[in-house]
């Protein structure tokens, strides 16, 4: 058969996936691609990352072998230099000169350099390919201070590319009088610098740049105003200048301000030559983005083959994290009254914008900004392109459903049409996911990838993909099995369950009978919990110590620079004077720095690892014991002063809140577990904010259970009340026991409780009604592991062997981390910040 | 073609080392994570180093094993990483570098390469 030549000038990001669609669509082509630059297509939406330890093959979008395995020749470092219509033919830089069927221009652009006195000296960069970067990288060598000019997208981008290499001051220069002028209004512009600043950047909008000074290399900006800024280095990301020259040469058809006419299906003037991405100019517009870039080549390829495929322009929504901050812009974000109303949330505390422009009947959403979260993003572009009825209360698209319940999302979901587009960088559509996932049977995410290639462009979809699917699957009536890993096809529950029935003692042994594999960091610390919450072992007794969480296998938290800390129970927060003199005898002894915590101990932080056993020998000698705080466990038991003291106090809130830590330390659970106890409703010790919390009554004490402070605090509710306190300890052992056995991995209390079917009547007919019968079982299995308590800290520094565990160097044990580093500040020490690679 | 030498460094015995887990082995100045995946009978070895906030912790990390390929959690934030290959496995780290290992007399020896 006689195989037509496509010729594709250009290997961006654009022009390779020309080639892969082409080459997957059809085996008529032969393809021959022409690049300039020395490598194959990259990635160049995330250029800075080549910056944060990235190499050009990472960043590269095809593996080395790819062109050759698909018959495409490819000329790499070898531009065209001249195209004859006429004949149909090409010359190459190199000398090649070759026939064509079609030709196809994908170009892209170059930076557009603004004509300003100064610009050809020492110092000055664009910012567009591997190659500047690298001349970027090694000219910042030397130099303290850098500025970009244009404060747009991809100068925001260049921006985190000067703070990754470590400058110690990087500017950002916009002449207009916002950041991001296309994308977003000024309100926005606003909260974004601040957040901005916040990292560092300083931004200076509204500064027309006038000259570039310095003898032969820049040293500073003079702006239009007047003022002036002293920078070592600048680099120019002013915007894009597609790149015509060749179509220009040849007699195809140009705008006034550059970039290649094209119709509909991206032909050029000459039927022949067609134009994609950047360098194609559609009906006014330059698409400087990736996704209609993909889709220009999507209509190229499937005209080529015969199909039907037309361009109908783009949409610019996009959604991206600028320098650690969520932006989003999406449909029309400026249309403003009279055609449209406007709803706008500012919280400048956490740094959030968001505004949304909804029609004037308030039937439909047209367009809006989101800054500093953007989670929302993929449903409300959803909403703008699908024409989605408004739910009444539009705000809530923004704010979240505020009471009752929260379906919106999931309804939102199922209301979408088949063919609203999900992935917009492949074009993948709601339907097609939903068929991959009821016909091709992918029930994972990647599955879902590898068939669709949904989610494989920016990645921006993948959250709504795996809804998606969830979704499907459960209207195909699938059983959505929360599992632990690939390791347990089980639930937590089920793990309980099974860990009792088989008498399993260790994690090897949890595996080899009711796992597969080896093991990861998601299962093996919960099983060592499940292991601890059953059997109550000291958990770094051999062959169990390597499955337990970094804290648990070193019982202290590990915190920034590698160092521990250090908390000794303080039940209550009752402790004598002698004892405070130990902890400060000892803080001083191993430099440690000293804390109160939030629940009324004494943490002290920066011990190294070796000192940890010699730390605790002399705490444990003076008669302290493991606080836990290293543990999903129970930690402390806040109290009032009480009745001992206070005036207004019913009952001795201490002498209870120690009875209750004292009963339930080291108990292990799904998560951390807090309890409080208050002397009476003035509630200081804040028990309601607890996982189970005790308020003091005239007739006895009330009984609060699941609540839970953290990002989502929640208040708990009165399970018991009025009740005696040896009833109130059995209520909790119940409480408790039905929490460890039934909860999820790491799932506290107050979400346990949201889960449950009927709530906390249904808790209080288990707990206080005995509804399930288990009481007796619960109480007996609490009292086990009360009595089997053992201070893990105890047990760990008489034992040479685990001793020999916290040595820093296997081979130097005398010798602590060289790597660890502090700094001061207020007399003591800190942790020496993160540096990232 | 270039050619290398291996060095074979002395590590530990093969009693110091964790079962299931890592040890931290000092080699002149670099510190290297020494793994011995007793439940496949494999030795590994890595840098110390996590990339992601530049801690020294992988020999205090979680050994663990994706399909066929074993792997190493941070402790820090659980990146994870191919201790084959020192592919980052969650999200876009950069690859940490892998030393091969052998044992012998009940010896245990990485290989650093000259």
């Amino acid at each position: 058969m006689n195989h037509k030549i496509v010729i594709v000038i250009g290997n961006g990001m654009v022009g390779h996936k020309f080639c892969e669609k082409l080459a997957t669509k059809s085996d008529n082509f032969k393809i021959i691609v022409f690049g300039e630059e020395p490598r194959r297509a990259y990635d160049r939406v995330h250029l800075s990352e080549y910056f944060n330890g990235k190499s050009a093959e990472d960043l590269s979008l095809s593996h080395k072998n790819w062109y050759n395995e698909q018959n495409i020749t490819l000329h790499l470092g070898d531009p065209v230099k001249e195209i004859d219509r006429e004949s149909k033919t090409i010359h190459s830089n190199k000398g090649l000169i070759l026939n064509y069927d079609y030709l196809v221009l994908a170009t892209g652009s170059s930076a557009f350099v603004p004509d300003i006195p100064g610009v050809d000296k020492e110092g000055v960069f664009v910012y567009r390919t591997i190659e500047d970067l690298e001349l970027i990288k090694n000219y910042a060598l030397n130099v303290k201070t850098g500025s970009v000019l244009g404060g747009g997208l991809l100068g925001l981008e260049a921006a985190k590319a000067l703070i990754d290499l470590n400058l110690a001051e990087t500017n950002v220069i916009e002449f207009a009088p916002r950041l991001m002028p296309r994308q977003i209004d000024s309100a926005a512009s606003q909260m974004l610098q601040t957040k901005l600043n916040a990292l560092g950047l300083s931004i200076y909008t509204n500064k027309g740049t006038s000259s570039i000074e310095g003898e032969n290399r820049i040293e500073s900006l003079k702006f239009n105003d007047g003022s002036e800024l002293k920078t070592d280095i600048l680099v120019i990301s002013a915007g894009i200048r597609p790149r015509d020259e060749l179509a220009k040469l040849c007699g195809i058809e140009v705008g006034t301000r550059g970039g290649i006419l094209v119709n509909e299906t991206m032909q050029t003037s000459d039927p022949s030559v067609f134009a994609i991405g950047e360098c194609a100019l559609f009906n006014h517009n330059i698409y400087g983005l990736i996704a209609p870039g993909y889709e220009m080549a999507e209509v190229v390829a499937t005209n080529l083959c015969e199909g039907s495929k037309i361009f109908n322009g783009f949409d610019m929504s996009t959604k991206l994290k600028l320098i650690g901050v969520d932006v989003a812009s999406f449909g029309d974000p400026f249309i403003t009254e009279p055609d449209s109303r406007s709803i706008l949330f500012e919280d400048t505390h956490k740094g959030i914008y968001k505004r949304i422009n909804i029609s004037n009947d308030g039937k439909y959403l047209l367009g809006g900004i989101l800054i500093g979260e953007a989670e929302a993003y993929n449903m409300l572009l959803q909403t703008v392109n699908n024409k989605i009825t408004l739910p009444p209360n539009p705000e809530d698209l923004i704010l979240g459903s505020r009471g009752g319940s929260s379906q919106t999302e999931n309804a939102g979901l199922a209301g979408l049409p088949d063919d609203a587009l999900i992935c917009s960088c492949e074009g993948v559509s709601k339907g097609t996911i939903c068929n991959s996932v009821s016909s091709e049977g992918c029930e994972s995410v990647d599955a879902i990838k590898k068939c669709t290639k949904a989610g494989t462009g920016c990645g921006g979809c993948i959250p709504m993909v795996k809804d998606l699917m969830l979704h499907t699957m459960k209207e195909n009536g699938k059983y959505v099995r929360n599992v632990v890993c690939e390791h347990f096809q089980l639930s937590r529950q089920e793990l309980y369950d099974l860990i009792k029935i088989h008498n399993l003692k260790n994690y090897e042994q949890v595996l080899d009978n009711v796992g597969k594999g080896d093991g990861c960091e998601v299962c093996k610390p919960l099983v060592s919990s499940l292991l601890a919450s059953i059997w109550n072992d000291m958990i770094l007794k051999r062959g169990n110590d390597t499955a337990q969480d970094s804290n648990d296998r070193f019982l202290a938290n590990i915190q920034k620079g590698g160092t521990y800390s250090v908390v000794p129970r303080i039940p209550g927060g009752e402790i004598k004077p002698d004892k405070l003199v130990i902890i400060g005898e000892v803080a001083e002894k191993y430099g440690l720095y000293t804390k109160i915590t939030g629940g009324q101990r004494i943490d002290m932080f920066g011990a190294h690892l070796s000192d940890l056993p010699l730390i605790w020998e002399e705490l444990i000698a003076a008669g302290f014991e493991s606080g836990h705080a290293y543990g999903k466990a129970l930690r402390t038991v806040k109290s009032c002063v009480g009745s001992t003291w206070c005036r207004f106090g019913l009952h001795d809130s201490v002498s209870y809140a120690i009875r209750i830590e004292e009963r339930y330390r080291g108990l292990r659970a799904p998560h951390k577990l807090k309890s409080a106890v208050s002397g009476c409703i003035r509630e200081c010790a804040e028990a309601q904010s607890k996982d189970f919390g005790i308020i003091a009554t005239e007739k006895g004490w009330n009984l609060y259970v699941c609540g839970n402070g953290g990002s989502k605090p929640q208040h708990a509710l009165l399970l018991a009340s009025d009740v005696d306190s040896d009833t109130c300890i059995k209520y909790i052992d119940r409480f408790l026991m039905f929490y460890i056995r039934t909860a999820d991995p790491l799932t506290r209390t107050a979400p346990w409780l949201n889960k449950m079917e009927g709530g906390i009547e249904y808790l209080r007919n288990v707990v206080v009604n005995d509804s399930l019968g288990m009481a007796e079982q619960w109480e007996i299995e609490m009292q086990n592991i009360v009595n089997s308590y053992q201070c893990e800290w105890k047990t760990a520094i008489e034992d040479p062997e685990i001793r020999k565990r916290f040595n820093h160097f296997v081979n130097a044990p005398e010798e602590k981390d060289p790597s660890i580093k502090f700094d001061e500040m207020r007399g003591q020490k800190k942790a020496a910040n993160w540096t990232t690679a | 073609m270039i050619e290398t030498t291996t060095n074979w460094f002395e590590a530990c015995r093969v009693e110091d080392a964790v079962q299931n887990g890592g040890v931290c082995v000092k080699c002149g100045e670099e510190q290297i994570a020494l793994f011995y995946f007793t439940r496949r009978n494999e030795w590994y070895a890595t840098q110390n180093l996590c990339p992601h906030r530049r801690q020294m912790a992988l020999s205090r990390g979680m050994i663990g094993s994706v399909g066929e390929d074993p792997k190493i959690a941070c402790p820090f934030h659980k990146k994870t990483f191919s201790l084959s290959t020192g592919e980052c496995l969650s999200g876009d780290e950069c690859a940490i570098q892998t030393y091969p290992v052998k044992v012998e007399d009940g010896l245990v020896y990485i290989g650093l390469q000259n």
